[in-house]
């Protein structure tokens, strides 16, 4: 059996070489996304981003992907978002204000508040929604200043967090899969996560 | 200041440090368990396995021929690790940082470079994010408070290492590496009132570095404010195990990932 396809969508600054090894190891083919309608045609398709949403939307409307992407996640079809990629579902964050997001998740991403250390850089702990069947409780590693307040209902069920406030450390629906966390970089709770994904998500 | 655990449920972090010469790890010899200790790969594996919550990196080569190995180093320990990647030592521009994270490091580690031209640390912020850039400071006691000295302690720079550790987070520093030149090497303990100086001042993770020799000492630096601890000796020479000091530390009321 060939191992499967997995194309990474480059927001620029996102470290791919981490998520590219993660998906290796997981018996999986990474690819890197380079044509608009590959957006549209990838069985599997990953968006990590690091840096500001700002720059993640310049350049992936740059590159023309911005469409295709949010046709195929309303579609449903399997896409896993990380971090920033995760900010990018929401209607737009407070750390880029003239910058929408895609609208699928609902509310802004805001920053922590003073009482914490802002970045939180390091491994928290993650709670399922009582109706979240996908994933037991864990351990994931963040890196980020900003947060989702609110986890989206309609079909969705998430993983929550707290770092000052309580947050939306991840949130799936059916294979579509957004984390606030680096699951890469989450050892083997992570790893078993992206197995989970690429097997077939919360059909 | 800012506790790490305040209505937070991070957890502090154990950080085994490589120091890496011409691509080999050089401290260690207890590691029976190890066909090869001195192999980089091997050495970062066998900590994860052990619990650790991220591995640093520090090429002490002295050439630049043996620092040529670093990228094939981290592209190796990347293939096989499941948890964060910090790399530093001899990095001098944005460019050498690109090629690291490139490589695989999750974040990467300035010091001389930054002392010099602190813009780099704007630089790597905006490029590569806040998150991915890590400031190492080598501090060291004068006059009642820290200098900032480079070249393994040996030249002074006049900066004030608590101003200097504040100006680096304004320019975007998501974490400071904060090593006391005075305890490295000594096992005597990291420097708390350094550490409590540093992280009452700056707004992002202070990770202790310097003075470990027993068990006791990591949670005392986590108690003056440190939310990770790096040590070398006291894991390579199997004095104890990332996951006994874990133990320990969860016994002693510290959030710890186990």
């Amino acid at each position: 059996m060939t191992a499967r396809e997995v194309y990474l969508v480059s927001t620029g600054t996102a470290n791919l070489a981490s998520v590219e090894a993660a998906l290796i190891r997981c018996g999986s083919q990474p690819r890197r996304v380079e044509q608009p309608q590959e957006i549209a045609q990838a069985e599997l398709l990953v968006v990590p981003g690091v840096g500001t949403l700002a720059a993640a939307v310049e350049r992936l409307a740059e590159q023309r992907f911005l469409e295709p992407l949010a046709e195929r996640i309303r579609q449903g079809r399997p896409t896993l978002a990380i971090c920033v990629g995760m900010q990018l579902l929401a209607a737009g964050s407070e750390e880029s204000p003239d910058t929408p997001g895609l609208g699928i998740l609902p509310g802004r991403a805001r920053r922590f508040p003073t009482t914490v250390q802002v970045p939180q850089i390091g491994w928290n702990r993650v709670v399922p929604d009582p109706a979240n069947d996908w994933i037991e409780e864990g351990f994931a590693y963040f890196a980020n200043s900003y947060y989702l307040p609110e986890a989206p209902d309609d079909g969705w069920t998430s993983l929550q967090s707290e770092h000052g406030v309580r947050f939306v450390a991840a949130t799936a629906r059916g294979r579509v899969l957004a984390c606030q966390f680096h699951p890469e970089l989450s050892g083997e709770w992570g790893q078993s996560l992206l197995e989970w994904w690429l097997q077939g998500g919360a059909a | 200041m800012v506790a790490p655990g305040r209505c937070s449920m991070i957890t502090r972090r154990i950080l085994p440090c490589l120091d890496v010469d011409d691509g080999r790890v050089v401290k260690g010899i207890q590691f029976q368990q190890l066909r090869d200790a001195g192999d980089p790969t091997e050495r970062a594996t066998e900590y994860e396995r052990q619990g650790a919550d991220e591995i640093v990196i520090l090429d002490i080569s002295a050439t630049p021929e043996g620092r040529g190995h670093q990228l094939e180093v981290v592209r190796a320990v990347r293939h096989r690790l499941r948890i964060p990647l910090s790399v530093g030592g001899g990095v001098r521009t944005a460019e050498d940082a690109r090629c690291l994270l490139e490589a695989g490091a999750d974040k990467v580690a300035v010091n001389t470079a930054a002392v010099q031209s602190p813009a780099l640390v704007n630089e790597m912020a905006e490029r590569f994010g806040s998150q991915s850039t890590v400031v190492a400071i080598d501090a060291q006691r004068a006059n009642g408070s820290w200098g900032v000295v480079v070249h393994s302690g040996r030249r002074s720079t006049g900066r004030d290492a608590i101003a200097w550790a504040r100006e680096v987070c304004e320019r975007g520093a998501g974490e400071i590496l904060l090593t006391s030149w005075d305890r490295d090497g000594t096992r005597q303990g990291y420097d708390r009132e350094l550490l409590s100086a540093v992280s009452a001042q700056v707004p992002v993770p202070v990770i202790a570095s310097g003075g470990a020799g027993k068990i006791e000492h990591f949670g005392e630096a986590f108690a003056a404010g440190a939310a990770a601890v790096l040590a070398a000796s006291l894991f390579h020479y199997g004095e104890t195990t990332v996951r006994e000091l874990k133990q320990r530390l969860a016994e002693s009321g510290f959030e710890v990932r186990l």
